[in-house]
């Protein structure tokens, strides 16, 4: 890999962080409504795998997907602009935190029904199967979507029409605020791929070189058997499940001790001084960059206009009856 | 023109759109080796092979949301549901998924894919297989639901909802396969979201669709009898709703029945009611009645469920008591 990929991945990383932290921010003055899921401590999981992807994969996500839109090169101001409710966000404030999408980035969506988007996913794979096309689908969505009848209706499909899925299963530990011993009869998600014939692998999501070596290798085996893969990543989010989460399940040892020993940020951080890919000026210049963007990005999405009135009906039908 | 069957009418539309668009495909439970529980694809998976013809697994959400997903790809699925019954499995990616995605994420996406249907009673298959909720379906704005009563219209609306660039969900009537009618040759396109005035006349206007307008004509031929000339308004669209007929007709006859085989809680009736009144309350001469199902689950024995369903009887009372 060469260095600007290394750094790369570290500014990605860097990006959703800040972005994130502006967000709640954000979202503490008011400024942004509804739900907000942050994805701080899940950055190395979309950041190393969609940097294995090919420009025809296509990734779709559940609704923690500010990190994933940026991965797949939705500028940070425009996510911003999205959380705001602005015209220029990339669904023009009709999506909101938890429907972003940019399908000219192979960006399909931002799903907020728990498990929906894995029937579809499987569609799109379906769709480019059709049509002779070699891309690989990405579908991420979380612990807790895998206890739900989509989750079995999708995969099992996916392995009875072998489609070219990369299911990928990112496991933070807990489902909104249940653990997933709690509500999965196994722990190891992956093992559920087992009952479908599914090859699959579990890797550790703090790790950004290692999701994306374990994603490079999954994506290949999907695009060159044509049948699915299924890929658990361990994770874990150092912030509630969304801005409203009182945090009853978990104590604050628990999260302290992540977010002091599993950083994945502080992780790579520390891995590409010590193997001399990049020094720690070099390093600390690049956050500043990036703090820079991000300042940038709130002002944009402060200043962008709101969308108008006489929007409100318009893309309800592409044929209007 | 040719007189042919709804189930053959359908089944040609199928066929013509496949022959005519090959990114046109059928996917389902039984669609395919079976020929189609209601055997309207019969003799499809021999012609277009199995990739055109997709047999599915017993699992609905997988059905729409592989449908939706292989339609924002850019091909035109139409996805069969053995009944409507067992949409509820798949209600959330037809109401969450399907019927959002173009508003949603602001015009990026299309979901130009077809669910067809079967609603009704009357069959014998008790209160889980016999429900007419189209009108539930027809509440959420981005969905199509379109619900033809002739083999006509049938096959040139379904030709067009696999050209529309919307989801659409086509309703079939489980008792109207065998309802035979005249059908155009060729490409005879019938635009969604238009009502139709099936039987002009100058009394008494009634407003049905699907299987109450075959009940209605033949109410309405009895009434011919006694000198009363109804005038029948088929809806053919539920969403979008198309009142211009349907008022234009109102204000003319000044009374109107409104016939649906479903619910009458919260039904198409209650809807159209309401417009009328709010569109044409000066014209209204009687209070507008409806005919509907009574409030019950169907029952399975026979007499039982004909006793909860409504009949010719129901509509020839209900248009004596707006006359």
């Amino acid at each position: 890999m060469e260095k600007e990929e290394y750094l790369e991945l570290f500014r990605q990383m860097l990006l959703i962080r800040m972005v994130e932290d502006q967000a709640s921010v954000l979202y503490q003055q008011g400024k942004i409504g509804g739900f907000l899921h942050l994805y701080i401590g899940q950055e190395a999981v979309s950041t190393g795998l969609i940097s294995a992807r090919q420009e025809q994969d296509r990734v779709i996500t559940a609704y923690r997907d500010h990190g994933v839109a940026i991965n797949c090169g939705i500028p940070a101001k425009v996510v911003l602009s999205e959380l705001l409710g602005k015209v220029t966000g990339c669904s023009q404030g009709r999506g909101g935190s938890m429907h972003m999408a940019d399908i000219s980035k192979n960006f399909w969506g931002g799903h907020a029904i728990v498990g929906a988007h894995l029937p579809i996913a499987a569609g799109l794979a379906l769709g480019d199967r059709y049509q002779g096309k070699d891309s690989v689908t990405i579908c991420m969505f979380g612990d807790g979507a895998t206890n739900i009848g989509y989750f079995h209706e999708a995969v099992n499909l996916s392995k009875v029409w072998n489609l070219s899925v990369l299911w990928v299963c990112e496991n933070n530990l807990y489902g909104m605020g249940t653990a997933v011993d709690r509500a999965s009869a196994v722990s190891h998600i992956r093992q559920k791929a087992e009952g479908y014939m599914i090859p699959n692998s579990r890797v550790d999501g703090m790790d950004v070189l290692k999701v994306r070596e374990a994603t490079q290798k999954a994506i290949g085996m999907v695009r060159s058997n044509k049948t699915p893969y299924f890929l658990e990543i361990e994770t874990y989010r150092f912030r509630g499940h969304s801005m409203g989460d009182p945090e009853r399940y978990r104590t604050s040892e628990e999260v302290k001790c992540w977010q002091e020993e599993e950083d994945p940020i502080g992780i790579y951080y520390k891995y590409l001084v010590e193997n001399t890919i990049a020094s720690k000026e070099e390093l600390d210049g690049l956050e500043k960059s990036v703090e820079f963007e991000v300042q940038e990005a709130v002002q944009y999405a402060k200043s962008s206009p709101e969308p108008r009135a006489e929007d409100l009906y318009t893309n309800i039908y592409v044929e209007a009856g | 023109m040719p007189r042919i069957t709804m189930r053959e009418a359908i089944s040609q539309a199928l066929w013509e759109e496949m022959e005519r668009d090959p990114s046109v495909f059928i996917l389902g439970e039984e669609v395919g080796v079976w020929g189609g529980s209601y055997a309207v694809t019969k003799g499809f998976y021999d012609h277009f092979g199995p990739e055109r013809v997709k047999d599915t697994p017993i699992a609905e959400a997988a059905i729409i949301g592989a449908a939706i997903g292989a339609a924002l790809t850019g091909l035109r699925p139409i996805a069969e549901i053995m009944t409507i019954n067992f949409a509820f499995s798949a209600f959330d990616h037809i109401i969450n998924e399907a019927a959002k995605f173009h508003y949603m994420f602001a015009g990026q996406m299309m979901v130009p894919m077809v669910i067809r249907t079967v609603s009704g009673g009357g069959r014998q298959l008790a209160a889980t297989h016999s429900q007419t909720p189209d009108a539930i379906f027809a509440h959420f704005p981005g969905l199509k639901v379109v619900a033809p009563g002739t083999p006509e219209d049938a096959k040139g609306l379904l030709k067009s909802a696999i050209r529309c660039d919307d989801p659409v969900l086509f309703i079939e009537s489980a008792t109207l396969y065998q309802l035979r009618g005249e059908v155009s040759e060729g490409d005879n396109l019938i635009p969604i979201g238009k009502s139709k005035i099936q039987r002009p006349g100058k009394d008494v206007t009634i407003v049905t669709y699907s299987k109450m307008l075959d009940t209605s004509i033949k109410a309405a031929d009895l009434l011919a009898q006694e000198g009363i000339e109804a005038e029948i308004v088929d809806l053919r669209t539920l969403r979008p709703l198309d009142m211009g007929p349907v008022l234009e007709s109102f204000k003319k006859t000044n009374r109107a029945v409104v016939a649906e085989e479903g619910w009458r809680s919260y039904g198409v009736g209650a809807e159209v009611v309401a417009r009328i009144y709010e569109e044409a309350f000066d014209y209204v001469d009687a209070p507008i009645q409806r005919v509907a199902q009574k409030e019950v689950p169907l029952p399975y024995n026979r007499t039982m469920e004909q006793l909860a369903l409504p009949q010719i009887e129901d509509v020839l009372k209900a248009v004596r008591e707006v006359l």
